[in-house]
């Protein structure tokens, strides 16, 4: 052992590098080839294949699923289908839920006052916490009920897997990693999750493109924001007829205008600062399973729907208690809330937006879930107070109180597409990258594409539509 | 968790019960191994109670997920491992499953195998041959296979693999006692396995045997020393930069300790 214990790693690299040099050229060939040989010769002795089955049906649908011609359509349809159903499924569960909750904090408040309770305490709770909570829960829960069991039905199912095939060269074509279409696939349900997802790229600079881009398509918290606006405003301007559909498809639009900045931004970064070719990769389509109905409803119900209920929840008390005092809290007659909103206007008229969004988008940050609860609340907290009935007395106390438009909804559509990503995302790509440049990219790019967007939609409706 | 089983009545769960999350003291450490996609995370989930979650698409898992479950009156913890197609290269997944296996001296590797594609499995299966004899396989996906016309003999698979294979449909919890039966036997040592292993030609393993005691000598306590005076024959340049930068006993002490707790929460908490 004397001579072994002058041993070092780098004599044992370089032994390994003499002893290779001395083998046979043809060693390492000979390893895989005879691995190959033995995984054949043990497959072909235990398995009997009678080459039928449901198989040659995967490849069939596969075909029409995956092809040039139908793959992409194919797919938009899909996702028209699930918003269609939870757009026209979600709107009554959601007015019942408002009508219940906003009954109870007048009774409440009313028993507060008459026990004697001061108006402020009354006012703070009912007003203030209770009531954004009650707004949460309110726009959020239906659509979330309805739309995550069909994600998780089409995920159990294997198409997300044939969605990263449909979109595979398109990001190749955007110097891209393929397997940047799973990671976005991921960030569809949270932004956090598909962050972490992109450790199956192995490239770091593919990598660090699917970070940087993750957090331009709407993830599990953005979708009931989008699909609420999409219902309540963008389809009430059309005839009832295709109202639905008209919202079903601005949501699909939205989510198309995402897939779009996730390629072009992607195509920009490894062009300039990222520099490099795609790489190849092999992508496994799993066979179509039937999804476990039970597990489904578990896991899209008390995982999916829960807690980004509960993240809402826990955000939100909080935000309706900051509201209420910069409401209530008027130094010189005018309260905070209007001041601060007041402050913000030109930059939000420039946006097509208002200050009072940009204040909620303020309050909103850690959790984007709470962006309109927030703003109601704040549009609320201003003017008389409305009774917030209905989704219409909603929409009556936006349109012709504030000055709601089109154009308002949709580039509200498109900030909340093309921001700063929550807390928890930002988080994690520290995690990941271990870099404050990259996180601070990731962080402030998004945010600068939606002032920049929203500024030109707002820009070019004015100028030719005279909004 | 109860130690105790009050449930004597149910065949099923006699033997067996669910720890959850709870692996502080646990006997013996099991890995899941295996291709993506093969139902790693649906077994895993039955095991421990847990509810990793699991998806119909190849990459879901990229963090170890541990969970324990006791059986026969042990106390197992179970690592969840990323899927994988080779143990050679190392994106960050692969390099996760990879690091587990060699230097996290697990108790019993299980590789999870899709019982509809066993050849392509199988060259995993070997990779992990080489690198430690106490292994179980599990050929999932039976209902699936049979499908298809597809019948598989584990029997004739365990006879040419020197270990034990077990047909399972983790889905349904089918096969499970036998598998679990399995395990335990083959951690304990009971079961003594002889895997097969690719015998070179003289000259690679008259170079292997002199790399070996080299390997041992400065990374003292490396179990795999074999294998990785294999990999360095071959060139591969992480495993030459883990043995050069001393990382390779690092190694082998922090596979010990869980992986990252945010993105373990994260994944466990369903949030995907």
């Amino acid at each position: 052992m004397s001579e072994s214990a002058a041993v070092t790693p780098g004599d044992i690299v370089r032994e390994a590098a003499a002893l290779r040099r001395s083998l046979d050229a043809g060693f390492r060939e000979e390893v895989v080839t005879s691995l190959y040989g033995e995984v054949e010769r043990i497959t072909r002795r235990a398995v009997q294949d009678s080459g039928s089955g449901p198989l040659e049906l995967d490849q069939r649908i596969d075909r029409v699923v995956t092809s040039r011609l139908f793959g992409l359509p194919l797919m938009l349809g899909i996702l028209a289908v699930v918003f269609w159903l939870t757009i026209v499924g979600a709107n009554v569960p959601s007015q019942m839920l408002a009508t219940a909750f906003f009954w109870f904090e007048d009774v409440a408040a009313g028993w507060f006052t008459e026990v004697g309770i001061p108006w402020w305490i009354t006012g703070f709770i009912w007003h203030g916490v209770y009531r954004g909570l009650a707004w949460v829960i309110s726009v959020m829960l239906p659509p979330m009920a309805i739309f995550f069991p069909l994600f998780t039905i089409l995920e159990d199912l294997g198409y997300l897997p044939r969605v990263a095939f449909n979109l595979d060269y398109l990001f190749k074509r955007a110097g891209a990693h393929g397997k940047q279409a799973l990671t976005m696939a991921m960030g569809f349900g949270c932004n956090a999750a598909g962050v972490i997802a992109t450790r199956v790229i192995d490239s770091p600079r593919e990598r660090l493109v699917a970070i940087l881009t993750n957090n331009f398509v709407p993830c599990n918290g953005r979708f009931p924001t989008l699909i609420m606006l999409a219902t309540i405003f963008v389809a009430a301007s059309f005839p009832p007829a295709v109202a639905s559909l008209v919202a079903a498809g601005s949501v699909v639009g939205i989510v198309l205008v995402g897939v779009a900045f996730t390629l072009i931004v992607s195509w920009a970064l490894s062009r300039t600062v990222l520099r490099g070719e795609a790489s190849a990769f092999t992508l496994e389509l799993p066979p179509y399973r039937r999804p476990a109905m039970a597990r489904i409803l578990y896991t899209s119900l008390i995982d999916r729907t829960l807690f980004v209920l509960w993240r809402a929840i826990v955000t939100a008390a909080p935000a309706g208690a900051v509201i209420w005092l910069l409401a209530n809290i008027s130094p010189g007659g005018v309260s905070l809330a209007t001041r601060t909103a007041t402050f913000l206007d030109p930059l939000g008229w420039a946006m097509g937006l208002d200050g009072v969004i940009l204040l909620a988008y303020i309050i909103a940050i850690p959790a984007n879930e709470i962006v309109v609860p927030t703003m109601l609340m704040v549009y609320m907290s201003q003017g008389r107070m409305t009774e917030m009935d209905s989704m219409d007395g909603l929409r009556a106390l936006l349109v012709d109180e504030h000055g709601w438009t089109l154009l308002t909804a949709v580039n509200l559509m498109l900030f909340s597409l093309l921001h700063n990503p929550c807390a928890t995302t930002i988080i994690t790509i520290y995690k990941e990258t271990l870099s404050a440049k990259w996180t601070a990219i990731g962080a402030l790019l998004p945010l600068a594409l939606g002032f920049i967007v929203t500024m030109f939609t707002a820009a070019v409706a004015r100028a030719v539509f005279g909004f | 968790m109860s130690v105790e089983h009050n449930c004597e009545t149910c065949p099923v769960h006699a033997e067996m019960a669910q720890l959850g999350a709870a692996v502080g003291a646990f006997d013996r450490v099991v890995a899941l191994a295996g291709n993506p996609n093969t139902g790693k995370s649906t077994l895993f989930n039955s095991l421990t109670g847990l509810r990793q979650h699991t998806g119909n698409w190849p990459g879901k898992t990229v963090t170890r997920a541990e969970g324990g479950f006791q059986f026969s009156g042990v106390r197992y913890k179970l690592v969840d491992l990323p899927g994988t197609y080779s143990l050679l290269s190392a994106s960050d997944d692969e390099e996760v499953a990879r690091n587990f296996l060699l230097f996290g001296r697990p108790d019993c590797t299980v590789v999870v195998v899709d019982a509809s594609a066993l050849e392509r499995n199988l060259y995993l299966v070997l990779q992990v041959l080489e690198i430690t004899d106490r292994v179980v396989v599990a050929v999932n996906l039976m209902d699936e296979a049979k499908r298809r016309g597809i019948e598989v003999d584990t029997r004739s698979l365990a006879r040419d693999l020197g270990v034990p294979a077990i047909p399972v449909v983790a889905r349904t919890g089918e096969n499970m006692m036998a598998l679990l039966g399995e395990v335990a036997a083959v951690a304990s040592g009971e079961t003594v396995t002889q895997p097969l292993r690719s015998k070179g030609t003289a000259a690679f393993e008259r170079a292997v045997s002199k790399l070996v005691p080299m390997i041992e000598a400065t990374a003292p306590g490396v179990p795999n020393a074999r294998w990785i005076a294999i990999r360095l024959l071959d060139g591969d340049v992480p495993v030459e930069e883990a043995l050069a930068s001393g990382r390779l006993a690092e190694l082998v002490v922090r596979q010990q300790k869980p992986d990252a707790r945010f993105s373990r929460k994260i994944a466990l908490q369903g949030a995907q």
